[in-house]
């Protein structure tokens, strides 16, 4: 029999309405997949073996129908799911099972999507190398000794060792993208937005996207289409109608962008990438010529500042979010030996829950908002966001969509950057004037460098996520996707 | 622009209800002075006209009818909670004991 694993959700779903296999047949295929090589990778931190098999049934019973009924997803730990345990891979939140689903999980549910259980991830989704979680970190399935992005590099590391066909992830800062280019699959972050917020584990409330992973494009817009949408929950959700995706990426596939316009960011071809990156990018440009699109050069000048900008506001906003932690409501309690005041349990707590990045990241924060350095720092960030945002519009104006590498490197070998915290951030150099803007992206596998994947993003304008699939399901069938090396 | 000291971090750490240990100290001035030197760039751009941006989605109000509809239990609300009380989350002593 086909092995049900190599699949793509798509062709799962056609096997699974045409009852050809049986959902239980598909979830279990999945889990037992995990049982075998999740030891050595390492993607999740949580199985629900029990549960996804019972949504599997229900599936097999008829009792729900869709477009991807019966296709098994993997969850990021920073989304809540109901009763099973939700930690955002922080010790803060150990055993913590969350009394209510969030609005992603809810419509995965009702579309009768299996959840084969939560993935490994950066502590509160800090970080760009999953190096930072708690409980170890994920292995990348193209080389078990390298990193597999982050913050998401277990929802993208599960998607590379086929233990999943479909992950979600949250994306603040390129934590979908960014994983999603090391491991050579697909991540898209969606229009800030487009999809609900309601039941993530707060990081940057005015950056958090959570979106599709997948192995391919058209995968990817069939899971982004389940979970967007407007919902009343969120008062940042769009009250708009989600442009078809589905539609767009089947376009894509066919092959002709006669008539786009891709502008190249003029500011992200220079010498920050590695020359392989820079090879594997400049080659796909031209494979999207062939297909009729045409190339414009376009500057962003005010791209420079976004790094330091987001790594102004995300802390500053993280600091505010994490104050929730506090030994009270949920999670850990430390020190309570009856003697100490409510202050000492809370500051022993968080010292004990926390990790040395989100430490940092809410000193950091904790000094931006602080009297007498709020305008030089968090203010001037806030303008720069202004800045970031005029770049975007005045290119759109000019081109359908923004391209660029994804990451300026390919996955490093674990440790390599953990002790200059610097160092780690230029990761999401490329990734980062998205979330400041607020618009989509997509990261596509567009070849290989030093045998390790290479990234291929698309940005696209607000509310316009149907182009960037468009663009990207064609770079798929230009370039095709990538293969792992067999665990 | 200033670097941030020792006892700068010790400050915020307090602030941040963060019990940090020496060793931590040590680091962390270190690491965030790197950090704090590298983002001072955003005053480059500090021209007095330009409105900051808080969101990229303009946020209004919303709001919803006024009808009561279910929320969690209060053993739900409670079942995460580290210690609990006659049905009320119970937390350590407020006061310090001079107080």
């Amino acid at each position: 029999m086909t092995d049900l694993t190599r699949m793509s959700a798509a062709d799962l779903s056609k096997l699974i309405t045409a009852k050809e296999v049986s959902a239980v047949e598909v979830a279990t295929a999945h889990l037992d997949r995990i049982s075998a090589v999740d030891d050595r990778v390492h993607a999740f931190l949580h199985v629900d073996r029990e549960g996804a098999l019972e949504a599997a049934a229900r599936v097999d019973r008829g009792e729900v129908t869709g477009p991807l009924a019966g296709v098994p997803i993997a969850v990021k730990d920073v989304v809540t799911t109901k009763g099973i345990p939700t930690t955002a891979a922080s010790k803060i939140l150990e055993g913590w099972k969350p009394p209510y689903d969030a609005t992603i999980v809810e419509r995965l549910k009702k579309a009768g999507m299996p959840i084969l259980g939560k993935t490994n991830m950066d502590e509160f989704a800090m970080g760009s190398s999953t190096e930072y979680s708690a409980y170890g970190p994920t292995n990348n399935p193209w080389d078990l000794g390298r990193i597999p992005g982050g913050s998401g590099g277990g929802s993208a590391a599960a998607l590379a060792a086929y233990e999943a066909p479909l992950a979600i992830g949250t994306d603040t800062g390129g934590s979908i993208r960014q994983p999603g280019a090391v491991t050579g699959t697909v991540g898209a972050k969606p229009t800030y937005g487009g999809t609900s917020r309601y039941g993530l584990i707060a990081f940057s409330s005015s950056l958090d996207t959570p979106g599709p992973c997948a192995r391919t494009v058209e995968d990817a817009a069939l899971l982004h289409a389940v979970i967007a949408g407007h919902d009343p929950r969120d008062s940042t959700s769009i009250p708009q109608p989600v442009p078809d995706v589905v539609a767009a990426a089947r376009l894509g596939k066919q092959g002709d962008l006669s008539g786009v316009k891709l502008g190249v960011v003029k500011e992200f071809t220079g010498d920050g990438s590695e020359p392989g990156v820079s090879a594997a990018f400049k080659d796909s440009l031209e494979a999207l010529v062939k297909l009729g699109a045409e190339i414009v050069e376009v500057s962003c000048p005010n791209f420079q500042y976004a790094l330091p900008a987001y790594y102004l506001i995300a802390p500053s906003e993280c600091s505010s979010n994490l104050a929730r932690f506090d030994g009270v409501r949920y999670g850990l309690r430390e020190g309570d030996d009856g003697n100490r005041s409510l202050e000492e349990v809370m500051s022993l707590t968080r010292e004990a829950g926390f990790g040395a990045e989100v430490k940092r990241r809410i000193i950091i924060g904790t000094y931006a908002l602080s009297s007498g350095y709020y305008d030089a720092y968090y203010g001037q960030a806030q303008k720069v966001r202004t800045l970031i945002t005029r770049d975007f519009q005045s290119a759109f104006e000019k081109v359908d969509v923004l391209v660029s590498p994804t990451t300026p490197f390919v996955a490093f070998p674990f440790g390599s950057r953990t002790s200059d915290p610097y160092q780690m951030y230029l990761a999401d150099l490329f990734t980062i004037p998205t979330n400041l803007y607020g618009g989509p992206a997509i990261s596509v596998p567009c070849g290989l460098s030093e045998g390790l994947p290479v990234g291929f993003q698309i940005m696209a304008p607000t509310m316009a996520d149907d182009r960037m699939y468009r663009v990207a399901a064609a770079l798929e069938s230009a370039v095709g996707t990538l293969t792992p090396p067999a665990l | 622009m200033a670097a941030i000291s020792r006892e700068e971090v010790a400050h915020l750490a307090r602030l941040s209800r963060l019990a940090v240990t020496e060793e931590e100290l040590d680091r962390f001035a270190g690491q965030l002075d790197v950090i704090l030197q590298s983002v001072a760039r955003v005053g480059e751009v500090a021209a007095e006209d330009i409105p900051p941006t808080s969101h990229s989605v303009p946020l209004t109000n919303v709001y919803r009818d006024d009808v009561p509809v279910p929320s969690l239990t209060q053993d739900e609300a409670l079942s995460g909670a580290p210690d609990a009380y006659e049905g009320r989350f119970r937390v350590p002593r407020i006061l310090d004991e001079e107080d």
